[in-house]
């Protein structure tokens, strides 16, 4: 785990006693507070810290890999908001309400959380490989579900909070080429949906972003793409579609098109189609 | 993948906790253990870390009384099995998490109500004893606290004592109303009282004016089981404090034809819909658009008006949850005050003033309310007596209870009103009451207690709990000994 600056912690002691206002100042209230990003080491997610950290937010970025996360922490020195890195591998779930905690602690209220973490590893069309699937879902899913729960039950106290999940056009048909990778995005687009409805009654907003193709490391060496557009315009467009509440958004929109004609194919057609 | 452990320990979130009232919070690492070996880890978690924790149940008190900022949150709500009901003596042993609701929806049915509920049914029996609760009853039955036969009392130190009026019995009267600074009620044996319906008989009277609302209650304390009085505080002059009484009495044995079907949990459910269509959960964005001294206005003077009509008709019956838990009939309509965190709020200031300077001290309050422009939402008044528990804001006289608008520009001056009234109740005898403060300074509890009567406590304290383990915010605010409050 490696602050790029030291952490301001907030002091759990029971002395000394603090200095007690006569007027008990009203707690923080929303606005333009800390966010967390988890799976910011590339692509999507780093281009998410690099425009919050621009915007003024403070942002706790998670990811596996210290290198890249201490290149993202040197670029955004500068920035009008702090970014504090934190390695974490989504796989660890058990670790996720501590770290939680820590982060809360640095960032003071956090009004935004992010799931960017994913894995795509290419699979061979014959391969029916356990290992590499459960591993996807634990990374893609399991580390969604872990980060979602403590920001949801977080963000439902305070009654405010914006959560947003990078699924995937992937989750949208059972494709031929990585049954597991879509299946995750699935998921997430479903628990992702149960999230938003159980969250409205308490001002709290749940956005699922749907990305095309993503000028990222993970689409590099893709055949066949289009359409493309770079992280960084993604990165904006999903901040906005989450602050204007948008429940489902392809990004850019005009996937929506394609998932929606994906839909809408029968099966028996669906499956003599090449992709 | 690795396979997802089950949980290993103490169930804990880091979340934002929160007065009931929203005027402050903090975020907080809560704990929420299931047994008495967990709480005890939590203890000792807590010494560990150096951190102090705050005992919270249903997080039902307005202000600061379950919250802790320079510590954990100890919820022990999740300690919530009715561990015995003696059908034939009415006896309820519990753990402390077990709420009003449910306790009430296990008796009912055997005939039993519980001999003293709040205004809510969602406070745990454990933080209604830390506080001692009362009900609309007070004057006639006491708090929750003289409800209590027997409870067993977890000390930080890993100890527990068995305290009753006749066992540990200073102990006893010391830690039931006691903030839940001296240790952690584990089992709690209550007493309830014998109904012989599900409904309550009640009627409706109104007063122009505050003396005659003191006046209509207390002639008819002798022959009422329940009495409460709800406040207009936007009356002024002569019609200062005109408001409804409620009045309500149980149904004798027999007179109610079909107790079968009144004493069922479903005769006492407050419907979900108002007109049938209408879900009341969203009831409260309606209600905003009148949370603002206009708005207000009219709705005290129209519940007035309508309260004016009911008075004129006969009594009717009301189920016991119909009529105990009125705060409960919008969900959330304290989200009519605002429910952007922190900046929108409710506080209410309760005061307690004994009988014959009641109506003295009422009158000034209200009139410095209005020169003020700082007028009360909602005003309720209530009787009560005496009892023998140590903190206990409970007189031989009347209370007065103001819910008021906090925001962010009147936050400073409400502050300052309620200290110059504070000063009014104190000097005429009054008392206060914790889970409902947010606004008393250190050194004020001690201008209300017999003389000693903290210092016994906080040496109680001392002996129990030597490290200071169990601290909120309400205790450093108010009660902090001298020596270790900030200057």
């Amino acid at each position: 785990m490696a602050a790029s600056t030291p952490a301001p912690q907030e002091p759990a002691g029971r002395s000394p006693a603090p200095a007690t206002p006569s007027v008990p100042s009203g707690p923080s209230g929303p606005g333009k507070g800390g966010a967390v990003v988890v799976g910011a080491s590339s692509g999507i997610g780093a281009a998410l810290v690099r425009r919050l950290a621009g915007e003024g937010w403070n942002v706790a970025a998670l990811a596996r890999r210290s290198g890249e996360l201490e290149r993202l922490a040197r670029e955004c020195q500068g920035l009008p908001g702090r970014v504090f890195v934190h390695v974490h591998d989504t796989r660890d779930v058990e670790q996720v309400p501590a770290l939680f905690e820590q982060i809360g602690r640095q960032l003071g209220p956090i009004e935004l959380g992010i799931y960017a973490a994913g894995v795509m590893p290419k699979v061979d069309r014959q391969s029916y490989d356990t290992a590499v699937d459960l591993d996807m879902l634990a990374i893609n899913f399991g580390g969604c579900v872990a980060w979602c729960n403590v920001l949801a039950g977080y963000f439902r106290s305070q009654r405010s909070g914006l959560l947003i999940g990078i699924s995937s056009i992937a989750g949208d048909r059972g494709r031929k080429p990585n049954p597991m990778y879509g299946a995750t995005k699935a998921a997430m687009d479903h628990y992702l949906e149960a999230l938003r409805n159980r969250l409205s009654e308490a001002g709290v907003h749940v956005c699922t972003i749907k990305p095309g193709y993503i000028d990222t490391p993970m689409t590099q060496g893709l055949q066949g793409l289009f359409w493309l557009i770079s992280a960084d315009e993604a990165a904006r467009r999903i901040l906005a579609a989450g602050r204007a509440g948008a429940n489902v958004r392809y990004v850019p929109r005009r996937w929506w098109f394609v998932g929606t004609a994906l839909k809408s194919i029968p099966s028996f057609l669906f499956r003599k189609l090449n992709f | 993948m690795p396979r997802p452990t089950a949980r290993r320990g103490v169930e804990q979130a880091f979340e934002y906790v929160e007065g009931w009232g929203m005027a402050v919070g903090t975020h907080a690492r809560v704990l929420r253990p299931r047994s008495i070996e967990e709480l005890i880890q939590c203890f000792a978690l807590a010494r560990s870390e150096g951190a102090s924790l705050g005992l919270r149940g249903g997080g039902i008190s307005y202000g600061d009384a379950s919250l802790t900022s320079r510590g954990h949150t100890l919820d022990c709500s999740r300690l919530q099995r009715v561990l015995e009901f003696d059908a034939s003596t009415g006896v309820a042993v519990l753990e402390p998490g077990v709420t009003i609701e449910q306790l009430w929806k296990h008796i009912l049915p055997h005939g039993y109500w519980p001999r003293v509920v709040s205004g809510t049914m969602f406070p745990t029996v454990g933080g209604a004893a830390a506080m001692n609760i009362h009900g609309k009853n007070n004057y006639a039955v006491g708090t929750l606290g003289d409800a209590i036969l027997e409870f067993d009392l977890l000390l930080t130190s890993g100890e527990i004592r068995r305290c009753s009026r006749t066992q540990n019995s200073e102990l006893f009267h010391a830690a039931i109303g006691g903030l839940g600074m001296l240790g952690v009620f584990t089992r709690i044996v209550l007493e309830t009282k014998r109904v012989y319906s599900g409904d309550l008989r009640v009627r409706a009277a109104t007063a122009p004016n505050l003396r005659s609302m003191m006046e209509i209650m207390e002639a008819r304390r002798g022959d009422s089981d329940y009495l409460v009085g709800w406040i207009d505080c936007f009356g002024r002059g002569r019609g200062l404090g005109r408001g409804l009484i409620h009045l309500a009495n149980y149904l004798a044995p027999g007179e109610d034809p079909h107790p079968e079907r009144t004493l069922t949990v479903e005769h006492q459910e407050l419907p979900a819909n108002i007109l049938g269509v209408f879900p009341k959960s969203e009831v409260w964005r309606a209600l905003s658009l009148f949370g603002n001294d206009p708005g207000m206005r009219l709705i005290n003077r129209a519940k007035y008006q309508s309260g004016r009509l009911e008075a004129r008709g006969k009594a009717h019956l009301q189920s016991h949850a119909g009529f105990a838990f009125l705060l409960d009939y919008v969900p959330n309509w304290k989200w009519a005050y605002g429910r952007e965190r922190g900046r929108r709020a409710m506080i209410q200031y309760q005061t307690f003033v004994p009988h014959a300077a009641a109506e003295g001290v009422f009158t000034e309050l209200l009139e410095r309310c209005h020169r003020a422009r700082l007028v009360p939402y909602l005003g309720v008044f209530k009787r009560h007596r005496p009892d023998p528990f140590w903190l206990t804001h409970a007189v031989d006289g009347w209370s007065f209870a103001m819910d008021m608008k906090v925001s962010p520009e009147n936050r400073e001056r409400l502050w300052k009103h309620c200290a110059e009234m504070t000063e009014v109740v104190l000097r005429a005898g009054g008392r206060f009451y914790f889970a409902k403060d947010l606004v008393l300074r250190a050194g004020d509890p001690e201008r209300f207690y017999p003389p000693d009567r903290l210092a016994r406590f906080r040496q109680l304290k001392r002996e129990l709990d030597p490290e200071s383990l169990l601290e909120t915010d309400l205790w450093r605010r108010a009660f902090a000994p001298a020596a270790d409050r900030p200057a």
